[in-house]
Parts: C-alpha cells; structure tokens; sequence
C-alpha cells in the first residue's frame, strides 16, 4: 500500500495530525504545520514532474498511478487511488495554499494547536479527495473537508460567524445528501444487468452502463450536490456570509481548495460518468451559472466589506468554472481547469492580504480606509496585483483562464450557447469596476484614519505567504501552455465522451 | 422430551446463571463489601460477552418444536447487545454508588440482566407465544429501573407513563395477535408466513398488521407512537435513559425485522410496505423537528434517538441481506454513539447535577476531554465521516436502494435531508462546548474511573467501528 505515491497525501497529513496532538506550545506547532506542508508541496512538485515525465514516455492511460485495495469487498468498496493531469494541479493547488496558510495563520489565537488540527484534517479531506478514484472513498473524503469548516468558522472567526458557520455547513451538507443519493444510484447502475457493481469510476466509465432515463435522475442529484460547493446560483448564499466570517487560512483553503471541489466533481463525477444527460440538461445548469457569474460580479460591486467583495467576486468566478465546464467542449474546460488553478492562488492571495489588512486597521469597512499605499506599500503592491490578476491583465493567470474559456465556449455556433457567453464575458467588465473601485478607495486616496499612521508593513511571514502566491499567479500567466499540455490529455472525446457530442 | 433442545439456549442459560450469581451474592454478601457488587458484576458479564465472541459450531437450529430459534446473525446481535449493557453497566457504576441508590445497586443489576434475558427471547422467539412472554420480561423489569430513583418525583411520573404505554401496547399488540391467529390458525411464524403465501392479503390482515406494528411501533417509538418517550427519557436515571435508548431499541428493532420478514415477508408489497414507508417518513421527520426545540440534553437525545429509530426502519424496509447486515451495523454503531453521548451526560450530571444544553457552554475549556467525546458522538450520529456514524447511515441507504424501487430513492433522499435537519441539532450541542463564550456553569471535574473507562470503550468504537472494515463484513457475510 505504501509503495505508491498518492498514498503519502493522505499519510502526511495524517501523521501532521499526530505530531500536532503531541504539542506542547506555538513553536512547535509551526515547526509541524511548515514542515509537513513543505513535504506536502515538495511530494506534489515532485508528482507533477514525474507525472509529465511519464506521459512524455508515453503512458496513455487516463489515469496514472492507479491502485486499488479492497476496503468492504461485497459492497465492492475500495481505497482506489490515481490522478491524471488535472488531479496532480490540484494537488499542486492545494499544498501551495496549504503552505501559504500555514504562514498566514502564524499568529493564530487563540487555541493554535485545535486551529492546525482542524486546518490539516480539512486539507486530509482535500488531498484525498483529489487522489481518490473511487466513488465512495471520494464522497468520504469530502465530507471530511466540509465539517472542519463548521469550527474552524466558529471558533476562530469573526462578525456574524455563528450564523455564518451554521449556514455554510447546513447547505454544503445539504448538498452532500443530493451527492450521496447520486452517488449511490450511480453504483447500482455501474454495470450492465449481472454485471458486478462497482464504485470505481474509471470502471463506470468503461461499461457505461447508465441508461439515459437514470442520467436524467442522476445526472442533476450529482451536478447540484458538487454545485453547491462550486457556489452554483441559487446554492451560493453560504459563500458570501461563510468566507467573511472566516479566519484568514480558512478562507484562503476555502476559497482556494475547496470550492474548486465542487467544480472538479462536476466534471469528474457527473459529466465524465454521464456524458448523453450532461450534452442534454446542459443548458439548464448553463442559465444557472451565467447567472452566478453575472450577479456574483453585480453584487460584488455593491459591497463596502473586503471580505464580502471578494467572496461575491469567488461566486462570479467559480461560477465562471462551472459554465466553461458546461460548454463540454475541450477548449473551454481546459480554460475551466485554468480558472481553476488562477482562481484558487488568486482568491487565496486576496484573502491572505484582506487577513493581514485587517489585522491592522480592524476594520474591513473600505469607508473607513483609506491611502494604504503609503502606510504599508509591500501589501497594497501586492493587493494591486491580486486585483490586476483578477481583472485579467495578460502575464497573470486570469487572462490565460477566461481567454481560453471564452474562446472555447465560443466556438458554440448555436444562439443559445452565443447570448450567455456574451452575457458571461460581461463580467470582465463588471470586475474592473469592483477591482479597481476598492484599489482606488482603500490603497489611494487619502488617509482616512490618523491612526492608521502608525500601522507597519508585513513581516516576513506575511511576505513569505504573499510572494509564494504571487510567483505561482505569475507563473500560470506567463507560461499557460505547460499547465494547458498538463491539463489536455484528459479532455479528449477518447475519454470524456461527451465532448465527441457537439 | 430431548434435553440436548436447551444447548441451542446457551446464550441465555448462560444469562440465567449470571442473574441467579448476582442475585445471590447481593443477597448473602456481607454488608461492607455491598460495593464490589457492581465490580463484580461488570467483570462477569464482560466474561459473558466475551464468551458470546467464541466461535459456537451450533450453525442454524430450531428447538422446542420450532418456538426457538438460534443462528449466526441472531447470535451475534445478542452479542452487539451484550456490548451495549456491558458499557451501560460499566457507566453506571458511579450512579450506582450515589447514597440514595447504594443500597439497592444490587437490583440493578439484576433488573438489568432480566430485561436483557427478555430481550433475548424476543430475539429467538419463532412463537408468538415465547416472543409476547420475551416482550413482558423485557418490559416490567425496566418500568421498575425507570423508577429508580424513587426519591424524585420525575422518576415516578416516567415509570408510571412507561408501564401504562408499555401494557396499553402489549394489549395492542395482541389484538392484532388475535387478528393474524383467527387468519392464519396458528402462532407460529413458519406456519403463518405459510398460510399468508397461500391466501395472500386481505383487509383483515391489514388490520391486524396495524396493530401488530403500531404494538412494536411503541416499543421502538416510532411517530406517532412515540408521545412517552421524552418523558419517560428525562424522568429516568441516566444509565436506566441510555439502556432504553440503545438496548431495547435495538433488541425491539430486530425483533421487529424478524417477524415483518419472516412472518408477514409474502405480503409485504401488498400489506406493510406503503405503511412502513409512512411510519419512517414521519418518524424521523417529526423527530428531528422535535428535537431541535429541546434544552434538555435527555429529552434532546430521547427525539434523537425517535429518528434514528426511523434510519434503522430503512434496513427493515429494505427487505435483503445487505439491510439486515445494515440493521445489524446500525445499531452497533449507534449504541458506541449514543453511549458516548449519555457517558458525558452522566458524567456531568453525577459531578454537578446539571442536564440543560446551556450549562454545556464553554465545557471545551473547562473539561476539554468531555466536550471532545461529545463532539465525536454528536458527529457520529449526525454520520459524519469518518467517524463511524457516517460508515453505518453510508450502508443503511446502500441497502435500502438495493431494493430497487423509485419510492425508495424518494423515501432515502427524505431520509437524506432529514440527516441535514439532525445535523443542526447536533451542532447545536458542539456549538454550545466549542464556541459559545459565556463562561461554563460546568466547573473543572474529574470524573470517576468507571465512566472514564465506558468512554474510552466508546471513543474507540466510534473512531475504529467504520474505518476497520473487517466488522461489516462480517456482519453482511454472515446476513447473506
């Protein structure tokens, strides 16, 4: 079990849990959160140059690394395990956000030690979630990621949290009941009549079993359930409420990590298993997320709290995730995975510097702020090119990510598909304005406050955060065709079927 | 007559000679040594569930011309039983050393290991003859538990409720006895279930599954037969609520399955499948939506356990061995869960005298270890992963599809959402240890060596019973 690679994102993480129970006081438990995220980000750079190293020698199948151990053999449950390209810049996602999280929360309190533990057993639940190919080994994990928030919100929050952490769980769980009765229908429809069941999904794929009756039952049970954490209008309430009153590294992995596990679910449960439902209930989930893109920007634009603008700015862009995915064509998902990547490190960034803001000014009011630039440059640089990346100045990833989305959704000739994605591309516009709004507010313009004079700039563990961020948002905008070429060979109509439909 | 017929009664010979052990050495024990009783007694029903564990060659076998019966599953829910009076036992411990319950400890325990006999024969009963006389044994004992603490008025007024509700359905239940043996001519279940194959449903026989289920239906208290439940938990002594809450909800559960399957198994689409789909709607709705107005952390679990009544009825509607291992898995989990919950219950409640949900505020800072086995038995039963609640609801609805029909994805996707209502509730307790700021009206305490000992045997359970799989697989290859 333990000869294979993905096993140790799990193993690692697990043996932080250990270490961190063993604690006895703050050094220590950064010594463990650094450390054990280093590996984790060291073991995913490491999955990712060796994953590219054997697709170049020319591994073709769709998923690598796969292995399987039987877990409950007569419900035919196993630990499956295997990732293709869009798995391993997951993994790559999440263990930088990891790391930078672990700085951002380098003065946690109070309770640091129940802060890490919570914090790594959410990441458990996402690392496995990614490594997973087995339906309910993939279901569990995400469960695991979900219930960490409920505490991490509550206690170590802010504002309204109680409320807010109870919503967030209440319909993320929500969401999770719709997933785990499609989920279960799935396994009793993996196989023609005698056939043995499985939950594996590259089995289900492969005997494509699922009538067309079944995916039209299943289809929106699994797209919604997943949707729901990708903030799909009208689920997305608990994003906004959720990400302001969470401490900063939660709202960093939650942003970043978590709700991209909505959007990877959608394809890679729902659309991979049931290609004919998804060619034809697309549109109605289509709607839903243009609208989440559109209204997501608008109400961004209308916020006054740091923290409320940038989560109504994630619902626009995540919704912007979902809709390329529902394009089912291979250009605009591979701008979807781009979105993906350039979202999560960007969202993390800008919470990351609202947290550090915040803890200086507390306040997140941006009436109350104002000509930050001059007080503490290194952060409002920094917010000024998480805002530019947000907007999609080329050279940074949102430019490669909606580019591509918008290229591939509009090589729909149809006017249905035409009008929404004229509508989506709306949203660039809405987003300059949101953006450029706060940059003016907060960063420029003058002093608001006379003691905010006396603030400091970031330290070192801020700048280690905020610099990682940065190169990696810089990194997909200049070199975009390395994580596009990591990223293609799993959208072909060879594997997922329903982009031969169109 | 053949004498080798009561071999197949080991389990409960065994119980038999436990209780007569008990029964004598709190008679004729010297008076200072009254309280090793409960030591004592614990150690030999901890042999006796080991025992239960040993591999028995009996295999299937039906004895006294049919009226009893005994096989690998029905032996290894008497086993997952045992474990569960076994922790009981050893929580009340502390109770049972209080000054006002000293002196009678020893009946107790006795009490305790004569419900748990009548349990076992409702269990084997293949008579409805032996299974009504199984019920009474099983419920009599446990009025006078309820009534325990006689110096409080609370407990009187439960034990009257529970011995009213407990004879009014027994009466119930034999009505609908009376129905089924003018149909059919006989009380045996093999000769029932093979007169309802040959003439199949009639109006009749409706009638006397109402009362049939709407008898067992009180046992379990499923809605709307459940109205004596909160009071009866809250009035009861803590260990006596717990006892209630798990044993004989899991042992009523069975029994229940057994005889819907085997007896009234031909008729079930005609007959009670539409009504059990109503009965576990409205149980575990009403439960739950009930269960999120209570501050008292008896009456709380007392609806919680109401609509996990309702999950465990999924295994019983599911008609296959996957629901039957389902059923089983259900209540061995659930017994680790809520045992843990009523654990910390008492602990609290022997150290402080304290049972609202607020005096719960702030308990993380104070007794940290506590609140942290509250949180992992709130999110077991909410079947969060990956503890081992999440493991047993995951099979509970697996098993129920498994039957095929779309009433029953509609019926588990009820189920489903019901699971998202429980789990406000049950953060609701987790809120009050974990994030509420008001100062914790529970000081520092340790608790005694006894309670600490049920938890740790529930924590355990709770992590482990899921992730090692090797449990419910043999619980689903032994149901095959």
């Amino acid at each position: 079990m333990l000869s294979n690679i993905l096993i140790y994102f799990v193993v690692i993480p697990l043996i932080m849990l250990a270490g961190l129970a063993l604690c006895r006081n703050i050094k220590q438990i950064r010594t463990v959160a650094v450390i054990g995220s280093l590996a984790l980000t060291a073991l995913s750079v490491y999955l990712l140059v060796d994953y590219l190293g054997l697709r170049a020698a020319g591994a073709t199948a769709p998923m690598l690394y796969t292995d399987s151990w039987s877990w409950f053999p007569q419900l035919h449950i196993n630990m499956a395990v295997g990732v293709d390209g869009i798995s391993v810049a997951m993994l790559v996602l999440s263990s930088i956000i990891l790391l930078t999280g672990s700085f951002a929360s380098w003065a946690i309190n109070p309770m640091p030690k129940e802060f890490f533990l919570w914090l790594i057993l959410l990441s458990t639940g996402v690392f496995g979630f990614f490594i997973s190919i087995d339906l309910f080994t993939m279901f569990m994990f995400y469960e695991v990621a979900l219930i960490p928030m409920y505490l991490l919100i509550g206690v170590w929050g802010s504002g309204n949290k109680n409320y807010s952490a109870m919503k967030l769980t209440l319909m993320l769980m929500g969401g999770s009941a719709f997933l785990m009765l499609g989920l279960i229908g799935i396994y009793y429809h993996s196989a023609p009549e005698g056939g043995e069941l499985t939950w594996n999904l590259l089995q289900i794929r492969e005997n494509a079993a699922i009538d067309r009756g079944w995916q039209y039952f299943l289809f929106p049970m699994t797209f919604v359930g997943f949707g729901v954490l990708g903030a799909m209008f009208p689920f997305h309430t608990w994003s906004p409420d959720g990400h302001a009153s969470a401490p900063t590294a939660v709202s960093m992995l939650h942003a970043g990590v978590l709700m991209k596990l909505g959007g990877y679910g959608c394809f890679r449960v729902a659309i991979y298993l049931m290609p004919e439902a998804a060619h034809d209930l697309a549109w109605i989930f289509l709607i839903l997320t243009g609208v989440s893109v559109v209204y997501g920007a608008f109400s961004a634009c209308v916020q006054t709290d740091l923290k409320y603008i940038n989560a109504y700015s994630s619902v626009s862009h995540c919704g912007l995730v979902l809709f390329a995915i529902l394009m089912l064509n291979t250009t605009a998902m591979t701008g979807a995975i781009m979105q993906m990547l350039s979202h999560g490190l960007m969202t993390a960034l800008f919470f990351a510097l609202i947290g550090m803001i915040y803890g200086r000014t507390h306040t997140r009011d941006i009436r109350m702020m104002g000509g930050l630039m001059k007080i503490m440059p290194f952060l409002a640089v920094c917010y000024v090119i998480a805002g530019m990346a947000s907007l999609g100045l080329p050279g940074l990833s949102g430019f490669v990510a909606e580019m591509t989305i918008f290229v591939g959704s509009f090589e729909h000739t149809d006017m249905f598909h035409r009008v929404f994605t004229i509508v989506a591309c709306c949203s660039i516009v809405i987003t300059a304005v949101y953006i450029l709004r706060v940059v003016g507010k907060l960063l420029l313009g003058p002093v608001q406050d006379e003691h905010h004079l006396a603030l400091t700039d970031a330290t070192w563990w801020e700048r280690t955060a905020t610099v990682t961020l940065i190169i990696s948002v810089a990194a997909i905008g200049c070199f975009p065709n390395f994580f596009a070429n990591l990223i293609k060979f799993t959208f072909s109509p060879e594997i997922f079927a329903v982009i031969g439909m169109n | 007559m053949d004498y080798t017929q009561f071999l197949a009664m080991k389990q409960e010979i065994w119980l038999l000679i436990a209780f007569i052990f008990v029964f004598l050495l709190d008679t004729f024990m010297p008076k200072k040594d009254q309280d090793k009783v409960g030591v004592i007694c614990c150690l030999l029903f901890g042999l006796l569930t080991l025992r239960g564990f040993c591999p028995t060659v009996l295999g299937d076998q039906l004895a006294f011309g049919g009226m009893y019966e005994t096989s690998t599953v029905i032996v290894n829910i008497k086993n997952i039983l045992n474990i569960g009076v076994l922790i009981v036992m050893i929580q009340g411990l502390r109770w049972s050393a209080q000054d006002m319950v000293k002196i009678r400890r020893g009946e107790f325990y006795e009490l305790l290991l004569a419900t748990l006999f009548g349990m076992y024969l409702m269990i084997s009963a293949r008579h409805f003859l032996l299974f009504v006389i199984g019920l009474e044994t099983a419920s009599l004992p446990l009025a006078a538990m309820v009534a325990f603490d006689k110096h409080r008025y609370e407990s009187h007024e439960a034990a009257v409720k529970y011995v009213l509700t407990a004879v009014f359905s027994s009466a119930v239940f034999m009505m609908g006895l009376s129905y089924v043996y003018g149909l059919t001519g006989s009380l045996y279940f093999s000769n029932i279930a093979t007169a309802l194959t040959a003439q199949g449903s009639s109006w009749l026989l409706i009638v006397a599954l109402a009362f049939v289920i709407a008898g067992i239906g009180f046992k379990l208290s499923l809605v709307p037969f459940h109205l004596w439940t909160a009071d009866v938990y809250q009035g009861a002594p803590t260990p006596v609520t717990s006892y209630l809450s798990v044993i004989s909800k899991g042992a009523a559960a069975f029994a229940f399955l057994v005889i819907l399957w085997q007896v009234f198994g031909s008729v079930y689409s005609q007959a009670w499948e539409w009504m059990m789909y109503a009965l576990i709607i409205l149980t575990i709705t009403v439960g739950n939506l009930f269960a999120i107005r209570q501050r008292n952390m008896k009456r709380f679990l007392a609806f919680s356990s109401i609509s996990q009544a309702g999950y465990i009825m999924l295994g019983i509607e599911a008609m296959n061995p996957m629901g039957l291992s389902a059923l089983m898995f259900y209540i061995l989990v659930y017994i680790f869960s809520n045992l843990a919950a009523f654990g910390v219950i008492g602990a609290i409640e022997n150290a402080t005298g304290k049972v609202y949900m607020q005096d719960y505020n702030g308990l993380y800072k104070t007794n940290p270890r506590l609140a942290f086995t509250m949180m992992l038995a709130m999110f077991s039963l909410a079947g969060i992963p990956p503890f081992a609640g999440f493991f047993s609801k995951f099979f509970i609805f697996t098993g129920a599809i498994n039957q095929g029909s779309i009433a029953i994805y509609v019926l588990v996707l009820i189920a489903l959402i019901n699971t998202i209502i429980s789990l406000y509730y049950y953060l609701l307790v987790v809120k009050a240890m974990f994030i509420s700021d008001e100062e914790s009206t529970v000081a520092k305490f340790n608790s005694s060596m006894s309670e600490r000992v049920a938890m740790w045997i529930c924590v355990a359970g709770i992590l482990c019973l899921g992730i090692v799989s090797c449990v419910y697989n043999h619980l689903l290859a032994i149901a095959a």
